[in-house]
Formats: structure tokens, C-alpha cells, sequence
């Protein structure tokens, strides 16, 4: 489940400041809806992605799901969102106005613009590494942080479990028929037999860590020291301008909306 | 460091909502240092007492405790670290993603300062023999190679006491040894003490100084040096279901003669390839190639080999519950009654009484919320009446020892219980041929026998048995032919052996260097030597 990290300037920065690159940028660009901060933002992403050191395959793959995502979003709204301005086109249900093209471009760059830093960041930690972070650094509960990464661990497990289960069905007679209800009525099914399946697992696994001392109140140490250095703050000071520029620059060109007010 | 004292005076715990105390009335005492192997039928509570000693058996909550239990004079939950405990399924005892991580975990839980944790990483890693970088991903690791992990996390914490409960139960005999000598050897150089449960006392029985028997009573049943209680209590307790090696369980009759075994042939492979489609890919990645043999009636074929050589890929090929990646597969008529000749292709329905799976891990293919339910789930889907529906779950039940669990849920049994409601299951819809997937894994001794005795029988009224297993013991008891794959090519040097006589218990199983003994018998069988040498027992 978890990909090899390939090392690079990214790779090597603290996870808490990539999280909070991320969060930053997100968090600016929620605040308006407009194809001017999304577009700056994407740009300036844009550089910094020669540094995560994702070869392009991997860097398409992993994107794919938001290159899908964002055409079909500028698609729908250009026919179906909100109309204002000059009418471009219509015919039935679909009107296409100028108000309706920008703010589908506007939705679209968002999606990029949010979510490939997002994909990318994560695409360059390794989850062990963020949980050392959001303990040591964000002082996160250890019981949370541990107790996520070893469930991340059995999520691993759910792909090779569910092939398994659905053989298992088969050999017991109720693999297939019924038509669609059966296939929804067996895919329940399975779901269920998977949880149940997961939530041992997880007690088992929950007595070895205790066993090996874990969830007692006394304090903890950490064997990898998760260190918030010049390097990180600078990184979260670059994302903090990332999102700081695709606002000014919309406030100056005046699209700047504010989706609260 | 050195070595924890246990002791134990009146000590008894009942889990809650349960009726009978797992454990009452022990008294224990071992001494700093000491090797014990602890031993008892199933339900004697050494696992209660086990997670008792880890301080892991919960509160007040969790069940009623009375007299006292302490490891050097506290009580085990008040010393955390001092108690290491290694369990038995290795997919569940690994915490983190990276192998020094892991074996980091119980030393930072314990607080041990960061310059100290990675020397001990190192020593313990090195203790247990994995001489893999910190690095390494822990999902890549074998079964042995996880309970050695899991040893090696618990020796990072340095304990004055080591607690095993079956490590090696899930692991194949390589693994066993790997773990067996990593224990030894840790333990010889730290000076710990070590408390081992294992049902099967040959692979402990000369590295221990002492073994404890609890009775399912309550209390101990036999306690002293290893060769007195073996020879005073082996009898018992062989037939309480510990494997002692002095007194195997009986093997099974075989009736009929078996000149006219394997007549009729159920299923054929012809240069048959075997692999799995991995998540999100097209074609299957081939586990084992080149593959030719027949399944006939009354005959109980082994397929044995390493791990990772594809036997349990190929048993659900045939099995009918995976397409095969290449090569012909053929039911003939005599199996397919009326349907097409590849198995992958009928109904799961159809597979029913025609051909049964038990997979490795029960839990699996438990679908029911009681046993009876389970059971009755292959007849109804069978079509069959209500009446003859609880009939054939009676038989079952009582047959092999579930009655008193109909109502239970197949969850909460025990090991050797759900393996035998897995394999009832199977049988409730009467197939012509059983595949098994290593159905003696982790059984003591008596639901071994009880097992290999039902497959005789079944053997006898003619259904064909496949199983894929390393039990050296299953397969004498009962394979006719036996397919040994070895990694890469599928099955080279795979021999065929025609074991008639075994029935008769006067041979041995055969092995590579006696194939040419081959007596003439199940002498339709052939089974493929390599990728294309036929090498069958056609001698008659």
C-alpha cells in the first residue's frame, strides 16, 4: 500500500510542513472563487514540483484521479452552473453564459490547484515519518497518532482479504445470482465480512502493541527524532507566499470574491 | 539482566460472561532463568494464563480474578517491559511499516532514551538472525521471518521473561526451526526466563528444562522435569491432544482395495498454469507452470513444496474458483454431470456438490452467525427440503463434536473446533471432490486425527481428496500421489508415488530417492516429474 519514497529535496522535508503547505494553500484558496488565484497558485506550484522527485509516470499517476476530476467539474458547471453575464448558448436545460465559463474555470483550476500539492505531498511521505511529526512536532496524542499508523498498516491487508472472501463465498455456494440485487446484497456482504474480519485483526493487533507496552500513561520516547528545522519553516514560509500572491494577485485584477461575504 | 521469578498461589481467572473460571486453583513457581514448556488439552486456560502474565488479560471488566499472580513479586500489569509475549498469528504482531521501526516500538513505549533504542534494534535483530537493513518493508517479510520480527521487538525490551504462546503454529517446518533456534539463542544470552506453549512437544522438548501441564479443571495436572512428565503423562496427555512424539496419533484404516481406487477420473490438468490477476491489472502473474495431473475418485492427492511456489494458487484452480492463467483443465463428466468441463466457469451454486473448498484460515468462509446456520447454508443453497436439510446438519454436528455448539457463533470457537466446522461445512453438500488448503496447520493431535480419519472415510465412498499441506504426516497417512512444487518451474522432481501399502502401514512414506520402489496400484495417476517428463506409477 505505502509506495517507496524516492529521496529528494521534498521527500526530505519535516511531513508537518508539507502538511501545513498544503493546508495553506487550500485554505486560501477556499475563501474565493475565481480563476485568477487558482491559476497563480498553479503556476507557482508548478516550480516547486521540479523538486518533489516524482519521476513523470508517477507523477501522472497519482495526479490522474484530479486530472479526471477537473474537466468533468468545468464541463458540468460550464452547462449547468450559475448564469450571469452575456448568454453564449442554449438549447433545453443547458444554458452557457460568460458568468458560467469563468466560474467553471475557476472551479476547475481550484481542483488542480488544491489537489496536486496535495497528491504530491503526500506521494513523498512516508505515513511513519508524518506520524513522528504530528507527535513530536504538533504534540498529537501518541495513542492517535500509533494507533492510525497501525490500522494505515492493516488497510494494506483489505485488497488481498477481499479477493479471498469473494472466492471463499463462491466455494460456499453463494457467489453469484440473483442479478443486481444479488451482486449488491453479496457486495453488502462482503463489506460486513471484511469488517468483521478487520476489527479482529485490530484487537489482535491491539493486544500485541499492548503487550510490548503500549497505552500505558507513563511518558514515551521517540526512536526517530522528527525535527522542525529552518529548512521546514522556510518551506511553509513559501507555501504561506504561494497562497498570499494568488490572493493579492486577485484582489489587484479585481476577481477576488469572497465566497463568505 | 537476568531472569524473572513467576509465581502463582490460588490464581484463577474467568473471562466475563463466561460460567467456568479459564484457569482456577494454580500454584506455580519458576525459578529465574528456567525453561518451561507449559502444555494442557485446548480449554485448559494456557493462553488465559499467558496474557495474564503479558498484562494483557484487561480489568475489573474483563473478568473476575482471584489469588495472586506475580512476576518477581508484582503484579504483571505493574511491570510493563519486564514481560515480553510473542502470540501466534504473525500478520497481527506487526505494528509499524519499516523492520527497525518495529522493533523500535516496544523500547519507545518503555520510554528507553534514542541513543539507547538503535543499539538494541541492532543486537536484537541480530539475536533472532534477520540481517535485513532497518529500511526493509515489514509487509515483505515471510511468515517466519514476522515471528522472528515479533521475537526480536519483544527482545529489544529486554525482559526478564519471555512468553511464546504457539509461535511456530502458523509457519511451515523451516519456519519452525528458524524460530525455535532464534528463541534459544536470545534467550541463552540474556538469561530470561521462558514459558512456551506448543502443542507439538518435538520441537521443544530437548531445549526445555521443565514442563507444566494445567488440567482443564483447574489447577496443575503435572509438573517436573521434561522426560518424567513426558514419561508419566505422555499417554494422557497424547490423548488430550498434545503431540508427543512417543504417541503418535493412530493413522487411519483405509477399506477397500486399492486396485480399484482412482478408476474413474474427476479432473484433469494438462501443461496447466496457475497464477492470480493482481489488483488492477489484466493478465495473471503465473505462479506455477507446466503442471499435468488427474484427481480420480477415492484417492488423496498431496501437493507439497516451499512456500511461494504456488500450491495454494493451484488448489483453487482446480478448485474451480480461480480461470487457469494458461493450459487445459477438465472436469470430466463423471464430476462435471451436465455442465461444460471448466470448473471456473459453473455456478457457485453448481460447484456444491461437485467440488468443496476449505481454505486455510476458517474465518474465511464463515458466512452464518451460529454453527447451525453455517452449516445449513450449503443446503439451502443446494435447494434442498427442510427435512433433509437438518439431517444432513445433525449428522454433521454430531459427527464431528459440534453439537453442544450449535447455537454458538463461529467466531468464538476454538482453533481446532472452527477448522472442524470449516471442513463440515464443506461436507454438507456431499462433493465429489474436497480441496483442502493446509488442513492440519496449527491442530493438536486429536482433531488431526479426527480429521485425516473423516477424509479416510470419505475416501472410501469414493470422493477424490486434494490437499495442499506440509504435514510430513498427512501425507503418509493418506496420499496416493503427491505433487511437490519447487519454486520457479512448477513441478520438477515432482514424484509420484503410488502408496498403497501405506494403508496397510507397513511403508513409509516415499520419498525422491525411492520413487522407483513404487508398487503397483493408483496406477492411472500420473503427475509430471518437470515441465513436459511424464513420470507416473503406470506399472501394474
Amino acid at each position: 500500500m505505502t509506495p517507496e519514497i524516492r529521496p529528494s529535496a521534498i521527500a526530505r522535508v519535516n511531513p508537518v510542513a508539507k502538511l501545513g503547505v498544503a493546508l495553506l494553500i487550500s485554505c486560501a484558496l477556499m475563501l474565493s472563487i475565481d480563476w485568477v488565484s487558482a491559476a497563480v497558485a498553479l503556476a507557482l506550484e508548478a516550480v516547486l514540483l521540479a523538486w518533489c522527485g516524482l519521476s513523470a509516470r508517477q507523477f501522472w499517476l497519482r495526479t490522474a484521479p484530479v486530472w479526471i476530476a477537473a474537466p468533468f467539474a468545468v464541463l458540468t458547471t460550464v452547462l449547468y452552473g450559475q448564469d450571469s453575464g452575456a448568454m453564449l448558448f442554449s438549447a433545453g436545460f443547458v444554458s452557457v453564459t460568460e458568468g458560467s465559463v469563468s466560474l467553471a474555470f475557476a472551479i476547475g483550476l481550484r481542483i488542480l490547484a488544491i489537489g496536486i500539492p496535495g497528491i504530491v505531498l503526500l506521494a513523498t511521505t512516508d505515513p511513519t515519518d508524518l506520524g513522528d511529526g504530528l507527535a513530536q512536532v504538533l504534540r498529537l496524542p501518541a495513542r492517535f497518532v500509533l494507533g492510525a499508523l497501525a490500522g494505515l498498516r492493516l488497510v494494506g491487508m483489505f485488497i488481498d482479504d477481499w479477493h479471498t472472501l469473494a472466492l471463499a463465498r463462491r466455494a460456499r455456494g453463494v457467489g453469484d445470482g440473483g442479478g443486481l440485487r444479488g451482486h449488491a446484497r453479496r457486495f453488502g456482504g462482503l463489506a460486513f465480512a471484511l469488517l468483521v474480519l478487520s476489527v479482529r485483526r485490530g484487537s489482535k493487533l491491539a493486544t500485541a502493541m499492548e503487550a510490548r507496552g503500549f497505552g500505558s500513561d507513563e511518558p514515551r520516547t521517540w526512536a526517530r527524532e522528527s525535527v522542525f528545522g529552518v529548512r521546514d519553516g522556510l518551506i511553509v514560509t513559501i507555501g504561506a507566499a504561494i497562497a498570499a500572491a494568488a490572493i493579492t494577485a486577485a484582489v489587484l485584477l479585481g476577481t477576488w470574491h469572497f465566497v463568505l461575504a | 539482566m537476568t531472569g524473572a521469578r513467576v509465581t502463582a498461589s490460588g490464581w484463577g481467572w474467568r473471562h466475563a460472561g463466561r460460567a467456568r473460571p479459564a484457569v482456577s486453583e494454580l500454584d506455580l513457581d519458576i525459578r529465574p532463568g528456567e525453561r518451561v514448556l507449559l502444555l494442557g488439552p485446548s480449554g485448559a486456560g494456557k493462553s488465559t494464563l499467558m496474557h495474564a502474565l503479558a498484562g494483557v488479560l484487561g480489568d475489573d471488566e474483563d473478568g473476575d480474578e482471584t489469588g495472586e499472580l506475580l512476576v518477581d513479586g508484582r503484579r504483571p500489569s505493574a511491570s510493563r517491559g519486564r514481560v515480553g509475549l510473542v502470540l501466534q498469528d504473525p500478520d497481527s504482531q506487526v505494528v509499524l511499516a519499516r523492520v527497525g521501526d518495529d522493533v523500535a516500538f516496544g523500547c519507545e513505549n518503555l520510554a528507553v532514551p534514542r541513543a539507547e533504542i538503535w543499539p538494541r534494534v541492532g543486537q536484537a535483530l541480530a539475536a533472532v538472525g534477520l540481517d535485513l537493513p532497518l529500511r526493509h518493508p515489514t509487509s515483505a517479510l515471510s511468515g517466519g521471518q514476522k515471528q522472528r520480527l515479533a521475537l526480536a521487538g519483544v527482545l529489544a525490551m529486554r525482559p526478564g521473561l519471555v512468553l511464546l504462546d504457539e509461535p511456530t503454529a502458523n509457519l511451515d517446518p523451516e519456519g519452525v526451526v528458524e524460530v525455535r533456534d532464534a528463541v534459544l539463542r536470545s534467550v541463552e544470552a540474556s538469561g530470561a526466563t521462558l514459558i512456551v506453549i506448543e502443542h507439538r512437544v518435538a520441537v521443544w522438548q530437548n531445549v526445555v528444562d521443565r514442563i507444566v501441564v494445567l488440567d482443564p479443571v483447574g489447577g496443575i495436572l503435572a509438573d517436573g522435569p521434561t522426560d518424567s512428565v513426558l514419561s508419566a503423562e505422555g499417554e494422557r496427555l497424547a490423548a488430550a491432544g498434545v503431540w508427543i512424539p512417543r504417541f503418535p496419533p493412530a493413522p487411519p484404516e483405509r477399506r477397500g482395495s486399492p486396485d480399484t481406487r482412482g478408476e474413474e477420473v474427476l479432473l484433469s490438468a494438462d501443461d496447466l498454469a496457475v497464477g492470480r490477476v493482481p489488483f488492477a491489472r489484466k493478465r495473471a502473474v503465473v505462479v506455477a507452470h507446466g503442471l499435468d495431473l488427474a484427481v480420480a475418485a477415492g484417492t488423496a492427492t498431496a501437493i507439497t513444496g516451499p512456500n511461494g511456489t504456488g500450491k495454494s494458487t493451484l488448489a483453487l484452480t482446480l478448485a474451480g474458483l480461480l480461470p487457469p492463467a494458461d493450459g487445459r483443465l477438465a472436469a470430466t463428466d463423471a464430476l462435471a454431470a451436465g455442465l461444460g468441463a471448466a470448473p471456473h466457469r459453473w455456478r457457485s451454486r453448481d460447484l456444491l456438490a461437485r467440488i468443496g473448498t476449505v481454505f486455510q484460515d476458517p474465518e474465511h468462509q464463515f458466512l452464518a452467525g451460529t454453527v447451525r446456520n453455517e452449516l445449513a447454508i450449503g443446503p439451502r443453497a443446494l435447494g434442498l427440503g427442510g427435512a433433509e436439510q437438518a439431517e444432513r446438519v445433525d449428522a454433521l454436528l454430531h459427527r464431528l463434536r459440534l453439537d453442544h455448539l450449535a447455537d454458538a457463533n463461529p467466531f468464538t470457537l476454538s482453533g481446532g473446533e472452527k477448522r472442524r466446522l470449516s471442513v463440515a461445512t464443506v461436507l454438507a453438500t456431499r462433493p465429489r471432490l474436497l480441496v483442502l488448503d493446509e488442513p492440519t496447520f496449527g491442530q493438536d493431535s486429536r482433531t488431526w486425527a479426527e480429521l485425516v480419519r473423516l477424509l479416510a472415510e470419505l475416501l472410501d465412498t469414493g470422493t477424490a481428496v486434494l490437499a495442499v499441506t506440509h504435514d510430513e504426516q498427512f501425507v503418509t497417512a493418506l496420499a496416493d500421489v503427491r505433487l511437490t512444487l519447487v519454486p520457479g518451474t512448477g513441478p520438477a522432481s515432482g514424484h509420484s508415488m503410488s502408496n498403497r501399502s501405506m494403508s496397510n502401514r507397513s511403508v513409509s512414506n516415499r520419498s525422491v530417492s525411492n520413487r522407483s520402489v513404487s508398487t503397483p496400484g493408483v496406477s492411472t495417476h500420473s503427475v509430471t516429474t518437470g515441465p513436459r517428463e511424464r513420470a507416473g506409477t503406470d506399472a501394474s
